[in-house]
């Protein structure tokens, strides 16, 4: 049985194209970056060109890039970062509620060591409400860290506003951008973004490798304490197989964007078309314009998200879902919750999330396979039989 | 941990799903905000479970202990079946993920629901003695998640 991926937002399949650059900084040229020989010495160039190719598609200075373990590690020294190096400024951040856990645990965190943190809410579709943004700013405030795009439910964010309102208040922003990269051109000076966090993996690039922008000027202390390492900002020796795989994979994303974006595109509302032509009581999820292109997010009504992930597995489909069982918590997704869904919806959600590699024939199977295992499930439902017997009104 | 091959059988290929027309009694447990129903149909004649089918909105595991419960207790009289556990039924799939023993508890307390039901249509005893004898739990919030 072939495998059909679906799930390109959690991961995706390193390009050939980025596996072929990597491949020789583990085997010949596996010189520590620091050191003054050649072979040290060639890396260090190797590095310092992934992140000039960084800093190009940012459109920053590549001495305002930092490479880091990944988005979760991006997130944590932006944020712990810039919050302990200003808090003789203030002890106030603004996030949203919809963040991904790396942002969210860490404000928490924060809070337990004396800062206030503002969880904006969002609108049904996930949209961060911005008068709420406003009224939230306080004198004491200084950071707002709201994502780019959502990982679940795709909502891309009003990331231009936000970037106005932070710095005509003169407060940092950071953003998660890590579903972003890849998807969305991204210009950090016409955002007005003093921070951003993205992680290779979810480009076709290796997983372990991200990448922090920081803007110059702005104060923040290390996260990880040891050698002088990313310009003393960043310890450890340098992940040079992993950087250089970074930079061929965002060189590549940012190549053939237009046309990558209208493919998945293409695929996604074909998928999202066909769900809703065959499968009656369903909810699409998130904004149906404002989000990211191979994103889909779906409840099917009167049926569990796990045993629809199960199933799917059975017939080698890879996807993801919002429900309790597979949040790793008593209850669902915390981005379905804050968009309203009721509780017994958002347990029954489905991410489809497509990539480059996904073909108009793995949908269709995709379609016809859910078809079946929805109907089969709905079969086994206690609440498909209340609602049939209701007269399949409610 | 994963799930057994035992436990992917059972939610691949559940026993007894559907809905005694006649049922003598029916059971059901747990709530949607959970993300788990459990609803328990039996059929008894002369003190013995002689069919018995369920109805199950939940995970894998709530699927396949709603399914190996139904096997188990299906043929005996009622009083083996109020003296299944919950363990049991977790034994007899060769485990659960820690995370997923309250599905057992729900189906343990889908049979004890489901033949209170039987007793209370029968009409021979009293609800306290109902109570004792089926081990019902007073409160009714899931123990899990506390809704």
């Amino acid at each position: 049985m072939n495998t059909v991926y679906l799930d390109n937002s959690a991961t995706t399949k390193v390009d050939d194209e980025v596996l072929k650059v990597m491949l020789p900084y583990f085997s010949q040229n596996y010189g520590n970056a620091s050191s003054i020989y050649s072979i040290g010495r060639e890396n260090r160039k190797a590095i310092e060109d992934a992140r000039e190719k960084v800093a190009k598609i940012l459109n920053c200075n590549s001495n305002e890039v930092y490479f880091t373990a990944g988005g979760s590690e991006s997130d944590n020294t932006a944020i712990k970062g810039i919050a302990y190096a200003n808090k003789n400024k203030g002890n106030h951040i603004i996030t949203s509620k919809i963040e991904h856990p790396a942002v969210l645990e860490t404000c928490k965190k924060l809070e337990k060591d004396g800062f206030e943190v503002s969880y904006i809410s969002v609108d049904e579709n996930g949209i961060l409400n911005l008068e709420e943004l406003k009224d939230s700013i306080r004198p004491t405030t200084i950071l707002i860290s709201v994502m780019f795009a959502n990982n679940e439910i795709g909502t891309i964010q009003p990331i231009k506003e936000i970037g106005e309102i932070a710095k005509e208040k003169g407060i940092y922003f950071h953003t998660d951008a890590v579903q972003a990269v890849g998807n969305i051109k991204i210009d950090v000076e016409k955002l007005n973004i003093d921070s951003l966090s993205l992680s290779a993996h979810k480009f076709y690039g290796p997983k372990g490798i991200g990448a922090l922008y920081v803007r110059k000027n702005v104060p923040f202390v290390k996260f990880i304490d040891g050698g002088h390492q990313e310009r003393n900002k960043r310890a450890g020796t340098e992940n040079v197989a992993g950087i250089v795989g970074l930079g061929k994979a965002i060189e590549l994303a940012y190549k053939d964007l237009d046309e990558h974006n209208e493919k998945i595109k293409k695929l996604r509302d074909y998928y999202v078309e066909q769900v809703e032509k065959r499968i009656p009581y369903i909810k699409v999820n998130g904004d149906r314009n404002k989000r990211l292109p191979g994103n889909s997010n779906i409840s099917f009504r009167f049926i569990e998200g796990e045993s629809l992930l199960l199933n799917l597995d059975l017939k080698g489909i890879c996807a993801s879902s919002g429900s309790a069982c597979t949040s790793g918590s008593l209850d669902p997704s915390h981005v379905l919750l804050a968009i309203g869904l009721p509780h017994e919806i958002a347990h029954g959600s489905l991410r489809v999330s497509i990539g480059k590699y996904n073909t108009k024939e793995e949908i269709d199977y995709v379609v016809d396979s859910l078809v079946e295992i929805v109907e089969r499930l709905r079969n086994m439902s206690p609440l498909w039989e209340e609602f049939i017997e209701n007269g399949g009104n409610n | 941990m994963e799930y057994t091959q035992k436990v992917i059988h059972h939610y691949t290929n559940p026993r007894n799903v559907g809905k005694i027309e006649d049922a003598s009694g029916v059971g059901e447990v747990g709530n949607p905000v959970c993300g788990d129903i459990m609803k328990m149909y039996i059929k008894v004649e002369n003190n013995i479970i002689v069919d018995v089918k369920f109805k199950t909105f939940g995970c894998g595991a709530a699927i396949a202990t709603s399914s190996i419960s139904t096997e188990m207790i299906k043929g005996k009289t009622i009083e083996e079946a109020l003296e299944l556990k919950n363990t049991d039924v977790v034994n007899e799939l060769g485990g659960l993920p820690p995370v997923k023993i309250h599905c057992s508890v729900l189906a343990e307390e889908a049979i004890h629901e489901a033949i209170a039901d039987y007793y209370r249509k029968e009409g021979k005893m009293t609800e306290e003695e109902i109570i004792k004898k089926c081990k019902l739990k007073e409160k009714k919030e899931c123990e899990a998640c506390g809704h």
